[in-house]
């Protein structure tokens, strides 16, 4: 496998004299743990807003390469699959899909760490697994069952992991990025020396009170770092449509601001760490990702009365995140397509245990309507619809 | 300077009085006064003490002391990192207060009336009171949102509205309205200790009043307990209900029907949401007869949960249907004539009092 690619290209003798050895072993073989650096230039440079871009050429490796694939096919898999048991009925109410972005979500991932916090809108499941969610967790709360990570009581736009630093999962259009600034507020506050990144679409980005946050965060100083995730589309309403100016990453006039190309993971990662650096010693900045979404806006939208099938394959041919990552890697010998194939095979496989897995868990109990109103009841009385029938204490 | 001489004369012949004065005092069963003001400032005050994490963010609550002054001299005690003047921009600040609840720091938000507030509801519901609900648990948000509630004097239409029932009708908000100083200290200090979202609806009328508190109201530790109404003065004969300036209305009319051999029970809510339903209920079972006092819009209003609580709990205990008095069903007016017939006044709350003692035969009879 990789392995032995490497072994070839080592000048170690020592692992030329396991690879006999190694190729006898049919394990299942983990990912390449190879952090000898590969240099990648970007697709295309940053360009940039009242701030100096950084460099095209981004350092990573083959594990990095690796993991971005397995990530994002997981994700990709994950949102297909949610697609179908929509379809089915499992899934009820608001389902926003997140296929074709998935390079925002690893790219960041792989710039930040655990300490740095990540709040978003309501498209929120893949940003969720990049904060170490499990499937198990967003297919149970999808279907609305107790192992769900919000054990049922949120759903698809309300998924959350505290123990992550991740705030959600929001529905209302724009909400997150004022909570998003006033999460950097207090990792200021209490000097964890951390950063917030709080992502928005192109339709939220004309909320007004985004430019509220923003400049209280620009006063303030926060470590706030404002992520315009531009699929192009709100909801139905074309970008130039909806904004006089499109050009979110300069929307914050005094804030720096770049544009990324969202649909390649190393650009987001190269730009996500230069927008860390730069928020803990200077303020807020905005990024860009210029990314795309396969699926409508959600499940109720076909995604086709407002833009053709032709721009949706286009995008599909020309720019698939997972696709670039796939072609990096046999480009530089870190796997074979075989081995690749694999791979999403395991993925398929994977999602498909959660899937079940989540099938057969339970939904709440009905004492549950009542629990978690308030993080200390005081033992007040609440009401179901018929108070004389169902009452409960608040503990 | 011949000013500042005879100021410092004044001052030393005042120190000469003074020991007499407190000799006074000691005799009398009232340790102190304090105005609702001094209460609220001095609760904020002890609580930024006592946790690192309180913090203060409001417009005007640093530099200039707060719009009602009741900040005054924190900024200079806390610093500028613990207390922040905002631009007038309600959603963003309150946005960013919530946020920062998420992440464990306990913010008091101030808005200079809740008026303003209006503009940071979405994030006062959906993203403060509902989070803990949303997230099984995991999100708790440890935040207070306080100021002036309900009508000033002369300052219209679209500065005078009660925000209670708006506010107490969500569930996963705590709803609190203190009327005296003793209230204002014990509730502010449980809001700010309480790990749920408070909204806390302070009175600009009552700012600068006085009221007696005992030695354990001064302690820092004092504190009221949430969701408790408090029976302001016993009676027999009817209960009337109320909550922040309306109180002390209340207590007037009570003296005034007392004149009358009418004895009045008067209770404090203090607490809108959680509402002290088993206080209120029993007392009706005692008194036999309701008027619930509001200041805000009747219709929807605390007085119609109230009223709703007691037929649904103690339909056989009631003598005469409840009254409602509550603000009048227009905006506020501006002149003056006009607002004193917009807002209750004593009299409403005497003559409806009366109504529901002389009424012994439910209002069926005559339908």
């Amino acid at each position: 496998m990789a392995l032995s690619q490497l072994a070839s290209s080592s000048p170690s003798r020592s692992v030329n004299l396991l690879k006999p050895l190694l190729s006898a072993i049919s394990l299942h073989r983990p990912i390449s743990t190879d952090t000898t650096p590969i240099t990648v230039e970007t697709s295309v440079p940053f360009t940039a807003h009242q701030c100096e871009a950084p460099s095209r050429t981004v350092q990573t490796n083959a594990q990095e390469l690796l993991n971005f694939f397995r990530d994002m096919a997981v994700m990709r898999r994950m949102e297909i699959a949610a697609d179908s048991l929509y379809k089915a009925k499992l899934i009820r109410g608001f389902c926003h899909l997140y296929d074709g972005q998935e390079a925002v979500a690893v790219g960041m991932e792989a710039a930040l760490t655990k300490k740095d916090c990540i709040i978003t809108s309501y498209r929120d499941h893949c940003t969720f697994v990049g904060r170490d969610g499990t499937l198990l967790e967003v297919f149970a709360e999808l279907m609305g069952r107790q192992a769900g990570c919000s054990k049922g009581k949120g759903g698809s736009m309300h998924f959350y992991k505290k123990d992550s630093n991740f705030y959600g999962g929001h529905g209302i259009v724009g909400a997150q990025v004022p909570l998003g600034c006033g999460l950097a507020f207090a990792q200021k506050y209490c000097k964890d020396e951390a950063v917030t990144f709080a992502l928005y679409g192109d339709g939220a980005a004309n909320q007004g009170q985004l430019f509220e946050a923003l400049n209280i965060s620009a006063l303030w100083n926060l470590p706030a770092i404002l992520v315009c995730e531009n699929n192009h589309y709100g909801m139905g309403t074309a970008e130039w449509r909806a904004a006089k100016s499109p050009a979110y990453y300069k929307r914050g006039d005094y804030a720096p601001g770049l544009k990324v190309d969202g649909m390649d993971a190393l650009a987001v990662k190269q730009a996500c760490a230069f927008a860390k650096e730069h928020a803990l010693k200077n303020g807020p900045i905005i990024l860009e990702m210029d990314t795309y979404r396969y699926h409508g806006h959600s499940m109720s939208d076909p995604g086709s009365t407002y833009r053709t099938r032709d721009e949706i394959t286009g995008v599909r041919q020309e720019r698939d995140p997972i696709e670039r990552i796939r072609k990096l890697i046999l480009l530089h010998d870190l796997a074979t397509e075989k081995e690749l194939k694999d791979i999403e095979k395991e993925v398929r496989k994977e999602v498909d245990d959660a899937i079940a897995q989540a099938k057969e868990n339970p939904v709440p109990e009905p004492s549950k309507l009542f629990s978690d109103v308030y993080a200390k009841g005081l033992g007040v009385e609440s009401f179901g619809a018929d108070r004389k029938e169902v009452r409960a204490t608040l503990a | 300077m011949l000013a500042i001489a005879r100021q410092r004369i004044l001052g030393q012949s005042f120190q000469n009085i003074r020991p007499a004065v407190s000799v006074l005092r000691s005799y009398s069963s009232a340790a102190k006064q304090i105005t609702v003001r001094e209460a609220l400032n001095s609760a904020l005050d002890e609580e930024m003490s006592a946790d690192p994490k309180v913090f203060l963010m409001g417009e005007e609550v640093g530099e200039y002391q707060g719009a009602y002054k009741i900040t005054k001299g924190l900024l200079e005690k806390y610093g500028p990192e613990r207390v922040l003047d905002t631009p007038i921009t309600e959603a963003g600040f309150t946005g960013i207060g919530v946020g920062a609840a998420y992440y464990g720091l306990k913010p008091v938000v101030e808005f200079m009336t809740f008026n303003f507030s209006m503009q940071a509801i979405d994030h006062i519901i959906n993203s403060a009171a509902k989070s803990n609900y949303m997230s099984a648990g995991q999100i708790s948000v440890p935040i207070v949102f306080r100021g002036p509630n309900g009508a000033a004097a002369g300052v219209g239409a679209q500065h005078s509205q009660c925000y209670a029932a708006w506010y107490a009708s969500c569930p996963g908000l705590k709803v609190l309205s203190p009327y005296n100083s003793e209230d204002a200290r014990g509730l502010l200090k449980a809001a700010i200790r309480d790990p749920d979202p408070v909204v806390f609806l302070e009175n600009e009328l009552l700012y600068g009043e006085s009221f007696p508190v005992s030695d354990e109201v001064l302690d820092s530790s004092f504190c009221l307990p949430i969701g408790k109404a408090k029976i302001e003065r016993e009676g027999k004969d009817v209960t009337i209900t109320a909550f922040s300036k309306l109180v002390g209305y209340a207590l007037k009319a009570a003296e005034i029907l007392e004149k009358d051999g009418i004895y009045a029970e008067v209770i404090n809510l203090r607490s809108i949401r959680p509402l002290d339903r088993s206080t209120i209920n029993a007392s009706v079972r005692k008194t036999n007869r309701l008027i619930t006092v509001e200041e805000g819009f009747p219709q929807h209003g605390v007085g119609a949960e109230i009223c709703a609580s007691v037929v649904e709990e103690s339909f056989a205990y009631l003598d005469a249907p409840v009254e409602r008095i509550a603000g009048a069903d227009v905006p506020m007016p501006y002149a003056a004539n006009l607002e004193r017939l917009a807002v209750p006044q004593i009299e409403d709350i005497v003559r409806a009092a009366k109504r529901a003692c002389y009424r012994s035969v439910p209002l069926a009879a005559t339908a």
